[in-house]
């Protein structure tokens, strides 16, 4: 029997939780068909979650393309499909990538599976960003080499942390709907060990009393914790930290059956969010935004 | 006498990844290699050791790869166990590089020197002693701890104490019974 998974119409870190509620309670190896026919909208987040998602599946799942043209068009361009087509049986049209224009996206669906994918994707990504964030973002220059640095780092955590390959997709749009500003958005998510077992595999480790996944976000995000002991390690994620909070940006993290956020003024999500459907791995994503000229940033 | 050493980061780095388009230096894996690649050079000489680590044509650094590069290799040589006495100027970084390197450092506890256009100046976790010696000792140059202490206005046994822990940190050398700051031009 096949479980039919609804992909609601706008995808992004919070409506994934949706999806993400008709997989977990079914087994790994549960034939499952993805249904994004009516699916209009995807956040970078969304698009590489899906890729994620296929990769958690002992059975290889199916996947129904989204049926209006414009979002299959989209998807498209930022080499979802073309990915798509190695983790999913594709069921309905969709554009190849050769028939498609490039995507005006800042970095398109990248695979991460080792260290020179990082230096790829931050010298690809470098020229374009500082366009961006300076005209579009109307940040001060310094925010584009902390934009490149983010990245790396993010990007890093899937060779140090993960055990397996993961995704990376950056791209920068008008985000209407709950901003009304430009944003600029990095979404890096892999399906591997998670931050409790990476944190859980360090030598001597001993959990505390309540040790779960929100403790193990909290440990690695807020304190800089690292499964290596080197005193150096654990510099990344905070260096992340700093940057968005320096741009009013946001972080959000995601591991196993929690959520854990820096939320900016202009936001109202709950900085750390438990009792996730399980999801295995690690999904992140730092939203910056358009500077509000002499305003308050809200 | 003393080994000097121009190491061009930039170089060392497409050395490393055998690949001329990067010019970024990311990643743990890449900051280990290149500083294995310096400790290679600095071990070429037998005797004291001082290299210009530039990093003028280094796009950017992330906070991994400073981690390897920079506080591995400064820790390497200010252990007690250093392979060789070795002294370290650091050239070419810009604001952008800074962030990532201070932030080391801080976490680390390290200083190093800097050259800038107008000057060598110290960057990391320093006492405010340790910068004020350092400070007198660069600006006076090559000189006798008493010489160091009646420039800072302060006793000459606690400078003396102070040039010595700076010269453990390899901010300073001890030559011919000489204080010599890193980077002053008589160094």
């Amino acid at each position: 029997m096949t479980t039919v998974i609804t992909v609601p119409p706008s995808l992004d870190d919070h409506s994934f939780e949706q999806v993400l509620e008709q997989v977990a309670p079914l087994p790994a190896d549960a034939k499952i068909l993805v249904d994004a026919r009516h699916a209009r909208w995807a956040s970078p987040y969304g698009l590489t979650a899906l890729l994620t998602l296929a990769q958690t599946r002992a059975e290889r799942p199916a996947f129904a393309v989204p049926e209006h043209s414009e979002t299959a068009s989209y998807w498209g361009r930022a080499a979802f499909f073309h990915h798509a087509e190695t983790l999913y049986e594709l069921h309905g049209s969709y554009p190849k990538r050769r028939d498609l224009p490039d995507s005006n996206a800042l970095l398109d669906i990248t695979p991460i599976t080792k260290s020179e994918d990082v230096h790829n994707v931050v010298g690809r990504v470098q020229e374009r960003a500082q366009a961006i964030i300076k005209n579009e973002l109307n940040l001060e220059s310094k925010a584009i080499m902390g934009f490149a640095m983010t990245l790396s780092e993010v990007c890093q955590n899937i060779i140090e942390h993960a055990g397996r390959g993961g995704w990376v997709a950056v791209q920068s749009y008008r985000w209407t709907k709950r901003l009304g500003r430009r944003v600029v958005v990095i979404a890096v998510t892999d399906a591997g060990l998670g931050f409790r077992k990476s944190l859980e595999s360090t030598p001597g480790h001993m959990p505390s009393a309540r040790w779960d996944d929100a403790t193990a976000l909290e440990e690695a995000v807020i304190r800089g914790v690292s499964r290596f002991r080197e005193r150096g390690r654990g510099q990344g994620l905070a260096g992340t930290r700093n940057y968005v909070s320096r741009w009013n940006g946001k972080l959000s993290v995601r591991s196993g059956t929690a959520r854990i956020s820096i939320v900016p003024p202009w936001d109202d999500d709950e900085p750390l969010a438990e009792g996730l459907p399980q999801f295995p791995g690690a999904q992140v994503q730092v939203i910056i935004p358009e500077a509000v000229v002499g305003g308050a940033d809200r | 006498m003393h080994q000097m050493h121009h190491i061009d980061v930039s170089v060392v780095l497409r050395q490393t990844l055998a690949c001329d388009l990067y010019s970024n230096l990311v990643t743990r894996p890449t900051g280990a290699a290149v500083r294995g690649q310096i400790e290679l050079l600095l071990g070429e000489s037998h005797e004291r050791a001082y290299a210009v680590i530039d990093f003028s044509q280094v796009s950017m650094i992330d906070f991994s790869c400073a981690d390897e590069v920079v506080a591995k290799l400064l820790m390497r040589y200010v252990a007690d166990d250093s392979p060789q006495e070795a002294y370290f100027l650091f050239r070419g970084v810009h604001d952008d590089h800074r962030d990532a390197i201070e932030s080391v450092l801080e976490r680390h506890g390290l200083a190093l020197a800097i050259e800038e256009a107008d000057g060598v100046s110290l960057l990391g976790v320093l006492t405010d002693v340790e910068r004020r010696a350092w400070d007198a000792a660069y600006r006076i140059g090559p000189a006798a701890a008493d010489d160091v202490a009646r420039a800072m206005g302060a006793g000459e046994d606690e400078t003396q104490a102070t040039l010595d822990a700076l010269g453990r940190r390899r901010l300073v050398m001890h030559v011919d019974g000489q204080y010599v700051a890193v980077g002053s031009s008589r160094g």
